[in-house]
């Protein structure tokens, strides 16, 4: 094990797997020359050359299509976005060619390809910079989509999603990049696809989240603990596909449950995992399924409207009191 | 058309086989390949009408000359691409007639299994790569093939055909430019009907089709694709100089289309008057102005001809009688090639049927 930051983690997976797979190369916005818009990229250049690490021109929809093209030709290309939000220019290349061509082929054409940057607000990037897009990519067969809060997640993931045969939505966080954590230094460390991690154990009520929500989840576990109430913290890590047995024990064991996420509450991810709870643990249900989510308003820039519109472990441990009946409603 | 006498038209010299180094052995195999497209869109056009075929169906009738002129020059290892009118772009590049006929129907036996019908005929086997639906999206993807050949240091060219419309979406101007900066082996083709569904073309751009790569570097060049002739040299010379490291190229294909937008769609109407498709289909037939060639230069008499078109109309029939009598995709077609790959774990599919196969 060694201790590294989430971006030396993700930097980590990207080496170790052009290493291993000369197929295996990175196209995006200043990924080469920059060392990475957010350093993910730092030192590839230099290792691999300017055929494997290759500097696009600002054409979202292009390079993802150029890439969708090679993957389609058998590479096993690496796409960056700056951020998810840039990503809206690409997703007919994402949505209607990478995730229907092995369908509409009759099998013909895997698409081993990952789409790759953070999603989610950082600090103050407003309204165009902030969005959550998770389920944008989730809505579409074809498309796994995976969300690592950690560093070892997001190491063991990314090795994960490269190996793939199939297009991954690979959407990290930001304000993720800088934080620390164990990761094991074994070239084959691999988190299968499809996996939720319970990062904490309780038994009165459980937080479902994903990605760098994981955080604020813990966070209002930590309070409700002191208030004597104990919160299992399931982090699902992958979206498609989709631990439902781990979200069905939780809450089985329960029987309520809280959702967390960094978009907006319609249609978001949030609203298919209380339908799936409802659909196949109705029975073990004590409350109501809530969820925490982003104010269903555009990002806004000052600092204090914005902190109002994110999730907060403030408003996880008052929809955890809620689904426990306790307190104020 | 091909049993029909008709006056024979200027250009149509012996000598065009020399000037453009294309033997008459070849010409009638480029006749015998265009008579194949025709008949086999004829048959696609009778089956859309008594409802044997769905969906949308773009007919490429009028516009032969350019699949074969633009594909047979190339080795079997190119890649071609298109867009949603693709069936004779199919054939030329090996696909065979039964197996597009059978896509069309929405057959098991069909081309893409059945599941992607008119718009996205796929065989890996002979690099027909699609079939695409959104205009223009196919012309990043041909920019990533040719990446894929230049990565692995390959010796393969990719054709990208689109239509004059595609030329005003981004996803064309993105991947030109980038092709240009990286020298991708791709020849970006605009076949050029001059009609985008009903938007004639100089209505919605002010400068020609040729000069639309300017702006990225990239050499433009344009023929007459009823010219088959012509469009076959052209290609073969081109082909040659992008295969050996000459960098993309862009064409523009002068041609124009015999039928509506698809079936759905009348000949003529509000946006082309019938004067003109009558016009372009009586003198810019490029079937007809090979065959006049042929006959003038002697390598062809009426006799060969009705064997040949006998040929093509058989082919056809066998092609619509393989489809009509193949069966529909199976039930578990539904949920197959979803996915490539299945993890062990978690759940992929979220319709809660409960014949997935992931649960």
């Amino acid at each position: 094990m060694a201790v590294m930051t989430y971006r030396e983690a993700l930097n980590a997976a990207l080496r170790e797997e052009m290493e291993r797979d000369p197929d295996v190369f990175l196209m995006g916005e200043e990924v080469a020359e920059y060392d990475g818009a957010y350093k993910v990229s730092k030192g590839l250049l230099a290792q691999f050359g300017p055929r494997r690490v290759v500097d696009s021109p600002i054409s979202e929809l292009g390079f993802t299509g150029l890439c969708v093209g090679a993957s389609m030709a058998g590479l096993r290309p690496v796409v960056e976005f700056m951020t998810f939000n840039f990503a809206f220019l690409a997703i007919d290349q994402v949505i209607n060619s990478a995730a229907k061509m092995l369908y509409m082929s009759n099998g013909q054409f895997p698409m081993p390809i990952v789409f790759r940057g953070p999603t989610g607000a950082a600090l103050q990037l407003s309204a165009q910079h902030s969005i959550a897009c998770e389920t944008y990519y989730l809505h579409s067969p074809g498309v796994k989509v995976v969300t690592p809060a950690t560093p070892a997640d997001a190491k063991g993931l990314l090795k994960a999603s490269i190996r793939d045969n199939d297009p991954v939505a690979f959407m990290e966080g930001e304000l993720l990049y800088n934080f620390k954590g164990e990761v094991p230094e074994d070239e084959d460390f691999i988190i299968p696809l499809g996996l939720a991690d319970l990062k904490r154990e309780g038994s009165d009520v459980s937080i479902i989240t994903h990605g760098k929500m994981a955080y604020v989840a813990l966070q209002a576990a930590a309070k409700l603990e002191k208030e004597g109430i104990g919160a299992d913290v399931l982090d699902l890590r992958t979206l498609r596909p989709l631990d439902v047995d781990a979200i069905l024990a939780s809450v089985r064991k329960t029987n309520r449950a809280v959702y967390v996420e960094e978009g907006w509450s319609h249609v978001g991810v949030g609203a298919q995992i209380v339908a799936i709870i409802q659909e196949e643990a109705f029975d073990d249900l004590d409350a109501p399924v809530l969820r925490v989510t982003q104010a269903d308003v555009p990002m806004p820039y000052a600092k204090n409207l914005e902190t109002m519109a994110k999730p907060s472990a403030d408003r996880v441990v008052e929809a955890c009191n809620r689904v426990l009946y306790r307190g104020a409603r | 058309m091909a049993q029909t006498k008709t006056k024979r038209k200027a250009g149509g010299s012996a000598d065009a086989f020399e000037e453009y180094g294309v033997s008459p052995e070849l010409a009638r195999d480029l006749l015998r390949e265009m008579l194949l497209y025709r008949r086999f869109e004829e048959k696609a056009e009778e089956a859309y009408a008594i409802g044997k075929i769905g969906g949308f169906c773009h007919l490429h009738i009028g516009q032969e000359g350019v699949a074969a002129g633009s594909i047979k020059p190339l080795r079997p290892e190119d890649y071609v691409i298109s867009a949603y009118r693709e069936h004779t772009q199919a054939l030329a590049k090996g696909v065979k007639p039964r197996s597009v006929m059978a896509e069309l129907y929405g057959r098991a036996t069909g081309a893409s299994g059945g599941k992607g019908g008119s718009m996205h005929i796929f065989d890996r086997d002979v690099r027909f790569m699609g079939g695409h639906g959104i205009v223009g999206a196919q012309v990043p993807l041909a920019t990533g093939l040719a990446w894929k050949i230049k990565y692995r240091e390959e010796d393969g060219v990719v054709v990208c055909f689109m239509g004059d419309a595609a030329v005003n979406q981004g996803a064309f101007h993105e991947s030109l430019n980038m092709a240009a900066i990286w020298e991708l082996p791709a020849i970006y083709v605009v076949e050029n009907n001059h009609y985008g569904m009903g938007t004639a073309f100089r209505r919605v751009s002010l400068i020609d089709m040729v000069e639309k790569s300017s702006p990225y570097g990239i050499s433009a060049s344009s023929v007459n694709g009823q010219d088959v002739l012509a469009t076959y040299a052209h290609f073969r010379d081109l082909a040659a100089v992008v295969r050996g490291g000459g960098g993309p190229r862009f064409v523009d294909v002068q041609t124009y289309r015999f039928r509506g937008h698809s079936m759905s769609d009348p000949v003529s109407g509000t946006y082309r008057p019938k004067h003109e498709v009558d016009r372009k289909t009586h003198e810019e037939d490029p079937i007809v102005l090979l065959r006049d060639r042929l006959f003038d230069g002697g390598h062809l008499d009426q006799a060969e001809l009705e064997a040949l078109d006998t040929e093509a109309r058989e082919a056809a029939q066998e092609a619509a009688d393989f489809a009509d009598q193949s069966p529909p995709p199976g039930p578990d077609a539904l949920y197959a090639n979803v996915w490539a790959e299945i993890n062990p774990h978690g759940r992929l599919n979220f319709d809660g049927r409960g014949v997935s196969p992931w649960r």
